[in-house]
């Protein structure tokens, strides 16, 4: 085997090289002959009754083939939801529909109304501008809380309220927690907010619909992280297309982070136009449209309550969140804050008893579903605040308080319903503080001080929950589908390999890894193993990625898929070398029998499979492709230690971070520069949510942060040079790679890290400041500094009882 | 975009000629009107690109008087003053990216005087004058608010004129997203006085801040501008980057920060 590009080695991403020389076949790459171009027509308020829409001058305007209204899919479905949430006391979620284009109501700025197709992007542009629709302003529903009080406008006014459900886990041990936290012998409460993001993949969606009257096929071409899920939504829910009728196929795929796993009535217009016009349809977002029509990410409003005993102990822990669902139920949204979020509610830590509230409500804004991390990021972000912010009022170290309460026994079951397999949190700790050189931190704080600056260092420690899941277990949890993943491999006559996978690369660099593990295995080059993914017509089923499931879930497909072609290729070998199938081992390229010098090449057996003239045919059949199904057995357990080192400029509130080290445990590594670049990504993300970004919404609804004049995204140069490391192994104990998922995890254990590291820097420099909700800007650090100052000492505004759970995330500067 | 017509004359004389037309609009760098042009925000019926206009082009140095040709680009600034006037080289350097400053250019600045622009603050300090095709404006004339100056209907800015002061410094605290000032101070220290401008902090655009002018005129040193007020924040801009306290707060701090290093 060749160890320059196995399991473990870092070979370059080979597909970088058509990436960056502009030879990717991205999305919009894909122009069809005769295409037509559709424009959407979408609202520019939050809320508005919709008395009708005047088409008449758009549909006379040059090149306008046909512009389409709700009218046109009165004999579809709506977008439908994935997932279904049970409330509290039995009943299911409240579910509204949601319309391809909008009927009787428009819900969100960008809520689609209308569509012009046109012979030219241009026409179709202009014709749009001259669409009518006549829309009844209603007053906007943006306060989470407000949307929930009695009497409060509604979002849909086919649902009772604008609560979506109200969530408890585990319901069984409710009152256990409150009595544990009414006994504590010290309770830290805290309330703050996970501030809405807006994912911004480079690449903006597309979506191209094309027809083939002769066979009656449908085709899609979409900026999709998982073309199948989008096949199935969309053919069986929306469009009654079935599948064997419908193709979708996600190419080059810009990035994703989430929010292009979703299924998004573009797509399902630009499929139904081009049946409906008989001529492909094209549509191409534009950034702003991204803005507001992309799902959001995050968007929770939570109070958390830690209960320690004398000995600090964590005794119980106690949560209620507000979730922001947005104007409608975007594909997985009822899950984020859920099944995702509530069951990462333990952490690191060996808490007894937690309990966790979830209540989703619908607002006037565009829905919210999975980004980076999806709810793990949020549960990470509350329990590692309030963690340190136990440390500060007990007087003790935040590294010492976390330590003491590390679960260090594995299996370990969590009394929020799942099982770690493994870990080692003590290692990863460790880890954390050599490669921050924390020995060493004082003597910069005083360098810094001399300087006029407030240094600080915050810590982190995660754990999540990749490799989504066992099918068995999220049915019950309320999932509408499965979630294994399948492989197909192919051997050609001539040795070299196809391997269709259901994992979508959109950035991760599956081309290569995915190859490494297969050359691994049969000894052979990963020159002659092509993965194929992004396509229903060649892949037979996928689930897609998201939840950093592709290697766990999709690689462990790909292994047992090889397997089946090694056990049967081994079965053609023993017959060549007449040896006894159980004698015959594969070894780089070569089969050779145990204790003799026979031997066969791969090449050879392949051969052999496709002209099968000395060949078992009584046994086996000819041919050499198996497929496999993968269904996990659990989740896999990524954790790690996070630790930022931050400088404050106390005059301006400006916060640089000097410093950011990763200690992580991903089980095992199969190309460990594609996972360094994988954290590296999830950093920026994750340092970009404490620091900068910010989704925000005014009273009215209306979108302020509606590009990048407004929206701050993180930029190389804000960034320091990261200390990344992943040599803590604590291996998968349940699949067949031993891995654990590392797209993530840089997005989820690096928030609470910055925001601890300002925290300290600023209690360091004599300002008493217990929080200060993300971003933190440096409006929003000086203001805390000032309240400090006005209070002497006391808390400061953010954690006031009365401005908590009440929408912050939204018009606060 | 909707249509247009586009012409590139190659003087003044032609250019204003060609503005004539209804609904036509002066382009040089694009970097503010293209993106409005882009989002359909502006329509005019004709474009007519200052960028083929030599005379318009350069840096020049007369004795403590500089002359930059309104199409000169902020890469060209920033090049040109780097010995002579090293703070305003600085300014021209600090705006946008390499491609921004590689089209954008100082008349389009001034024209366009954004409320947060940076060489609005520049010329005021530098008691600067605009040309324009047919008059001299002093700065202190020409800014009248936020986007609104003293150009009449077609009036192209041919040149900005600037003092070299004895000793000068712009100090830019950036808005996180956008990367223009949040709020940023040009302070320029003459042989007969100081000149303070702030830019990204009032409702009213560019201004002179008076009292640290004074302060400094008579004690040139970030002792004088500590012992001030806080400037009033009340007309200050308030948006979701920082309430008009914060830019008040900012104003005070980056002029000090900008007498220290000047
Ligand atoms: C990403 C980005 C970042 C930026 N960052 C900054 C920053 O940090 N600081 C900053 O100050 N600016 C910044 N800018 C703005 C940039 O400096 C622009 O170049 C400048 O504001 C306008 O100059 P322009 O030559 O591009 O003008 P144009 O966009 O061509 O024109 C702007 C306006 O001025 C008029 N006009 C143009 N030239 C003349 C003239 N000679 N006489 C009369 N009217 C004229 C036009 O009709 C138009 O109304 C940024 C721009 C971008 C895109």
């Amino acid at each position: 085997m060749p160890k320059d590009g196995g399991i473990g080695t870092s070979p370059k991403r080979r597909e970088d090289i058509r990436f960056l020389s502009g030879t990717g076949r991205y999305t919009d790459d894909i122009n069809l002959h005769g295409q037509a171009h559709a424009v959407f027509v979408r609202s520019d308020v939050a809320h508005g009754r919709l008395n009708g829409i005047d088409t008449e001058a758009a549909a006379a305007m040059p090149g306008v083939i046909r512009v389409f209204t709700a009218r046109d899919f009165e004999g579809c479905g709506g977008v439908p939801c994935g997932w279904q949430i049970t409330s509290r006391d039995g009943s299911v979620m409240q579910e509204p529909k949601h319309p391809i284009l909008a009927e009787g109501k428009v819900r969100h700025v960008g809520d689609p109304i209308a569509v012009v197709v046109a012979e030219t992007l241009a026409q179709a542009r202009d014709a749009a501008e001259a669409v009518m629709p006549d829309i009844e302003e209603l007053p906007a529903v943006v306060d989470m809380k407000a949307a929930v009080a009695e009497g409060s406008e509604k979002v849909h006014d086919d649902l009772t309220s604008n609560l979506c459900y109200d969530w408890g886990l585990v319901e069984d041990n409710r009152e256990a927690v409150d009595r544990a936290i009414k006994d504590a012998a010290h309770v830290t409460t805290l309330e703050l907010v996970n501030n809405r993001m807006v994912a911004n993949p480079m690449e903006p969606r597309v979506a191209v619909g094309d027809y083939a009257a002769h066979s009656d096929e449908s085709t899609l071409y979409t900026t999709s992280q998982n073309p199948h899920v989008i096949r199935l939504l969309m053919g069986a829910f929306v469009l009654n297309i079935p599948e064997h009728k419908l193709r979708v196929v996600a190419p080059d795929v810009g990035g994703g982070f989430g929010t292009k796993i979703f299924h998004y009535a573009e797509e399902a217009f630009c499929t139904f136009a081009a049946r409906a016009l008989k001529r492909p349809v094209k549509w191409t977002s534009t950034r702003s449209e991204a803005f507001m029509s992309d799902a959001h990410g995050r968007d929770h409003v939570t109070k958390i309550e830690l209960a320690l005993d004398a000995e600090n102990n964590f005794t119980a822990l106690r949560t209620e969140t507000y979730a922001n669902m947005g104007a409608y139920l975007s594909t997985f949204a009822p899950s984020v804050p859920t099944w995702l979020h509530g069951t990462l509610m333990a952490g690191n830590y060996k808490t007894p008893l937690v309990y966790v509230n979830v209540k989703a409500v619908f607002t006037n804004t565009v829905p919210v579903d999975a980004y980076r991390g999806a709810g793990r990021p949020e549960a990470t972000y509350q329990l590692e605040r309030i963690v340190d912010k136990a440390a500060r009022e007990l007087g003790v170290s935040p590294i010492e308080l976390r330590r003491q309460n590390f679960i260090t026994e594995f299996p370990y079951q969590t009394p929020v319903a799942v099982e770690y397999d493994t870990g080692d949190y003590h290692a990863t700790m460790d880890k954390l503080l050599e490669i921050t050189d924390h020995a060493g931190f004082e003597a910069r704080a005083e360098e810094s001080k001399r300087n006029g600056k407030l240094r600080g260092f915050g810590i982190a420690h995660y754990i999540e929950a990749c490799g989504i899941a066992p099918s068995n277990l999220v049915g019950q949890l309320g999932a509408r589908a499965g979630l294994y993943e399948s492989a197909t491999v192919r051997v050609n006559a001539t040795g070299s390999l196809s391997v269709m996978t259901g994992s979508h690369s959109h950035g991760q660099g599956h081309e290569t890894t995915f190859a490494q593990v297969v050359a691994e295995m049969i000894g052979i080059d990963a020159d002659q193993i092509d993965i194929v993914h992004g396509d229903t017509a060649r892949t037979p089923m996928g689930m897609g990625t998201y939840g950093s499931r592709s290697i766990a879930v999709g690689g462990s497909a790909v292994v047992r898929a090889a397997e089946k072609v090694i056990n049967k290729a081994k079965k053609i070998a023993a017959h060549l070398m007449e040896a006894s199938e159980g004698d015959i081992e594969l070894k780089d390229g070569q089969f050779t029998v145990a204790g003799t010098d026979k031997s066969v090449a791969w090449g050879d057996v392949t051969l052999a499979a496709y002209v099968p003239h000395n060949y078992p045919l009584e046994e086996i059949e000819p041919g050499l492709e198996e497929t496999a199904f993968y269904d996990p057995a659990n989740f896999t357990y990524p954790s790690g230690g996070y630790g930022c080192e931050v400088e404050v400029d106390p005059e301006t509130g400006h916060v640089e971070v000097l410093g950011f080290a990763a200690a992580d445990d991903f089980g095992n590594v199969v190309n460990p520069m594609i996972v360094e670049g994988q954290v590296h990504g999830g950093l920026a993300q994750g340092i970009g949510q404490a620091l900068w970004e910010n989704c925000v919404y005014d009273a009215d609804g209306q979108l302020l942060s509606a590009s990048y004049m407004d929206y701050a995204m993180p930029r190389s140069t804000d960034l320091p040079m990261f200390k990344v490391d992943h040599s803590c192994v604590t291996p998968c104990t349940h699949n067949p790679l031993g891995v654990k998922g590392c797209g993530e995890a840089g997005a989820i254990g690096s928030p609470p890290a910055v925001v601890n590291a300002v925290l300290d820097a600023l209690n360091r420099g004599g300002h008493a400041v217990d929080h200060i909700d993300m971003p933190l800007s440096p409006a929003r650090v000086w203001a805390a500094m000032e309240a400090a100052r006005a209070n002497m000492g006391a808390a400061q505004p953010a954690a006031r009882a009365q401005e908590t759970a009440g929408g912050r995330s939204v018009g606060t500067p | 975009m909707y249509d247009f017509d586009y012409d590139r004359p190659g003087t003044i004389q032609d250019a204003v000629a060609s503005l004539k037309a209804e609904e036509a609009i002066a382009f040089s760098g694009g970097q503010t009107l293209m993106p409005t042009m882009k989002q359909r925000l502006a329509m005019p019926s004709k474009v007519v690109s200052l960028m083929g206009i030599e005379e318009m082009k350069g840096v020049r140095l007369e004795g403590s008087e500089v002359w930059i040709g309104g199409a000169t680009t902020h890469a060209t600034v920033q090049r040109e003053l780097a010995e002579s006037y090293p703070a305003m080289a600085s300014l021209a350097g600090r705006i946008g990216d390499p491609s921004v400053r590689s089209r954008g250019t100082i008349g389009g600045s001034v024209a366009n005087n954004d409320p947060s622009a940076c060489y609005p603050a520049g010329t005021l300090a530098s008691r600067g004058v605009i040309v324009t095709d047919r008059r001299e404006v002093p700065a202190d004339e020409f800014f009248q608010g936020m986007f609104m100056t003293a150009l009449e209907e077609g009036e192209i800015v041919t040149a900005v004129k600037m003092q070299v002061p004895e000793r000068a410094h712009y100090a830019k605290f950036i808005q996180p997203a956008s990367r223009f000032p949040l709020t940023a101070v040009f302070v320029a220290k003459f042989a007969d006085g100081v000149r303070v401008a702030v830019t990204g902090a009032s409702e009213m655009g560019v201004f002179r801040w008076h009292e640290a002018e004074e302060a400094l005129s008579s004690s040139f040193d970030a002792g004088a501008v500590e012992a001030l007020a806080t400037p009033d924040g009340t007309d200050m801009i308030s948006d979701l980057h920082g309430s008009g306290a914060y830019r008040a707060h900012l104003v005070k701090v980056m002029t000090k920060r900008a007498v220290a290093a000047a």
